[in-house]
């Protein structure tokens, strides 16, 4: 969540003092304590089992040689200090890996920002019809269940009888073996992760960009503005807080990419496509490495929040 | 919900006006990107139902001169879907139902409840949105086979009953109810409780539907834990089972056919609820990102 919201959040959190005085809080005080805290009680619980713990076993874990059999026996494994942390970085199979997710990133985030804002200007000021048609049209994928639609993908994409390499042999071309070519196995993934992300982006945009006083607008239009000046002058600047929030949460989500390479090209060819968390799920639950899938997962952990931190400074509105 | 109120004001005439050369070419250059938007769906649509000579026609055959059902034969013999089916069902109707109620209670009270350390549990709330899920794999799967909860419903629930998004969601929707009624409701002696079940949540199920679609959606899509917290192929669900025959060539045998109509019977379902439903789909995203 971006800071943008956290602050917001905070102000209105914030109780307004003057009521506070004027009704009268004293009796009803204990019992909201009390109900306030009953109230938080279950979730408080699960996300103390199934989060908070989980986040400190795995920084725990990845200090230890924890394999196989410390499954049925975890209090058996051994510290091993930084030991998984220092062979993470001679291990040029994780590596590969790392800078394969930075490869999705750098080049799937732009592009599904772009073009969702793109979509996201046109539907809202280019039309007036079929709106709703196409914003359904648009978002459709993102509902859709990842795993389907990478195995749909990986046929969409079949060299002999998918539907590209089909409308190549119209026009008399012979379409590439997309998946198997370690070059184009990975531009393939990501055109397919921001086919399947761009509906988000734009409807976060939309309600951006429904946000924007239509005086502004008007007054830009007034003062002789062209539309690109328009888009780039008057809508950009105003939809800051919302592509910060939609670059934010687009490059966790593609800094976490792991459906697409797993059924679609399980990691090949020769690890052109393999990410940071399909290779920890391989030595977490194939080999059961799982003391140093914990370290890789804290290093893709610490990446996340060093990029958001960096993100959230960059991108931040400079004249608050 | 500023971000909810739709389609921008009527005063439009002058750039109705002004820009009325260039719609034509919004309308082509959005149906352009319509069309590849759907063509991945309408390709798996038309594949299921072709024979397998059409299949691997060359030239290819868009339209296939006889609709057949092979395809949905051949998989049912070889996976058990309805199985399958019921346990997403299953796993996606109890997520939803505990996060109904858990993020509802912990949102009514960070909303409306004066209780000391709210703002350190609302925080707590925020911290956990920005964690990845991968990031616990590991643990978890050590802590359900402790419990030995793996390859059951419980341990398929238990990491997903009380989202934090949907705290966050509910929160919001909740602070709008005006603090009056409450405290009427608590002047008549009504129990917290009482306060929270019978007057907040009727008030809040437009929030209620929102937060429904959002978490079964999410549950009937999970592939990651439930690829892990299940190893008996009965207690796979729907995405687990397709992901696991389409990644084993024994299995799949290479019939694309096949594929095509496992995963037509994945994403028809929630097509047809999105389409049904679209208006809660955009105004959750816009709730939760604009506030």
């Amino acid at each position: 969540m971006s800071t943008t919201t956290e602050k917001a959040a905070a102000r209105r959190i914030a109780p307004p003092p003057a009521p506070a005085g004027r009704r009268v809080r004293k009796p009803s005080m204990g019992v909201q304590n009390a109900a306030g805290w009953l109230f938080s009680t279950p979730f408080l619980v699960l996300f103390t089992v199934f989060m908070a713990f989980p986040i400190l076993a795995t920084l725990v874990m990845s200090f230890t040689d924890f394999g196989l059999r410390n499954v049925t026996r975890p209090w058996e494994a051994e510290f091993i200090g930084f030991e998984n942390y220092v062979k993470l970085f001679g291990d040029e199979k994780f590596l590969k890996s790392l800078f394969n997710t930075g490869y999705f990133v750098v080049v799937g985030v732009p592009l599904t920002i772009g073009i969702g804002l793109v979509t996201a200007v046109l539907l809202n000021n280019g039309i007036d019809r079929a709106r709703t048609f196409f914003r359904v049209g648009f978002y459709a994928p993102v509902v859709t269940t990842i795993v389907a639609v990478a195995v749909v993908w990986r046929f969409v994409l079949d060299p002999s009888d998918g539907l590209i390499a089909g409308l190549f042999s119209e026009v008399g071309w012979s379409a590439p073996d997309f998946l198997g070519s370690e070059t184009l196995a990975m531009p393939s993934l990501i055109v397919m992760a921001v086919w399947r992300n761009v509906g988000t982006v734009m409807v976060l945009f939309i309600a951006g960009l429904q946000a924007v006083p239509t005086e502004v607008r008007e007054a830009a239009k007034l003062d002789g503005a062209s539309v690109w000046q328009e888009f780039r002058r008057i809508t950009v600047p105003l939809l800051r807080p919302t592509l910060l929030y939609a670059t934010v949460i687009t490059t966790i989500g593609y800094l976490n990419v792991f459906e697409e390479p797993f059924v679609m090209t399980q990691g090949g060819p020769s690890d052109s496509t393999l990410t940071v968390s399909l290779n920890m799920y391989r030595e977490g639950f194939n080999f059961f490495h799982m003391g140093y899938a914990s370290a890789m997962a804290y290093v893709l952990f610490v990446v996340i929040m060093a990029i958001t931190v960096l993100q959230l400074r960059l991108l931040k509105d400079n004249t608050k | 919900m500023s971000a909810t109120s739709s389609h921008a004001p009527a005063t439009r005439t002058p750039e109705r006006k002004r820009r009325s050369a260039s719609r034509p070419l919004v309308y082509v250059l959005l149906s352009l990107g319509l069309l590849v938007m759907s063509a991945p769906f309408l390709w798996m649509g038309i594949s299921a139902f072709k024979t397998q000579s059409e299949l691997s026609a060359s030239p290819p055959v868009w339209i296939p001169t006889e609709w057949t059902l092979t395809n949905f034969r051949q998989l049912l013999d070889k996976l058990d879907l309805p199985l399958y089916f019921m346990n997403s069902v299953i796993v996606a109707v109890l997520v939803t139902v505990s996060n109904l109620v858990f993020c509802s209670m912990l949102g009514y009270a960070l909303a409306k409840l004066n209780f000391v350390g709210r703002n350190k549990v609302f925080g707590l709330v925020l911290g956990a949105l920005m964690v990845p899920g991968n990031l616990m794999l590991l643990p978890l799967f050590v802590l359900m086979s402790k419990l030995q909860l793996i390859d059951s419903y419980a341990g398929l629930v238990l990491p997903f009953a009380a989202g934090a998004f949907g705290v966050f969601l509910m929160r919001q929707f909740m602070q709008s109810i005006p603090d009056e009624l409450l405290e009427a409701a608590r002047m008549d002696g009504a129990s917290e409780w009482y306060i929270f079940w019978r007057i907040v949540m009727p008030l809040v199920k437009p929030a209620l539907a929102t937060l429904s679609i959002f978490t079964f959606l999410g549950s009937w899509n999970n592939f990651v834990w439930p690829l892990i917290a299940t190893n008996d192929p009965d207690k796979y669900t729907l995405p687990v089972a397709l992901a696991t025959f389409a990644t084993d060539p024994n299995k799949a045998g290479g019939s694309n056919g096949m594929l095509m109509a496992g995963a037509f019977l994945i994403v028809l379902p929630v097509l047809i609820v999105f389409i049904a439903l679209q208006r809660h789909f955009t105004q959750g995203i816009a709730t939760a990102g604009m506030k």
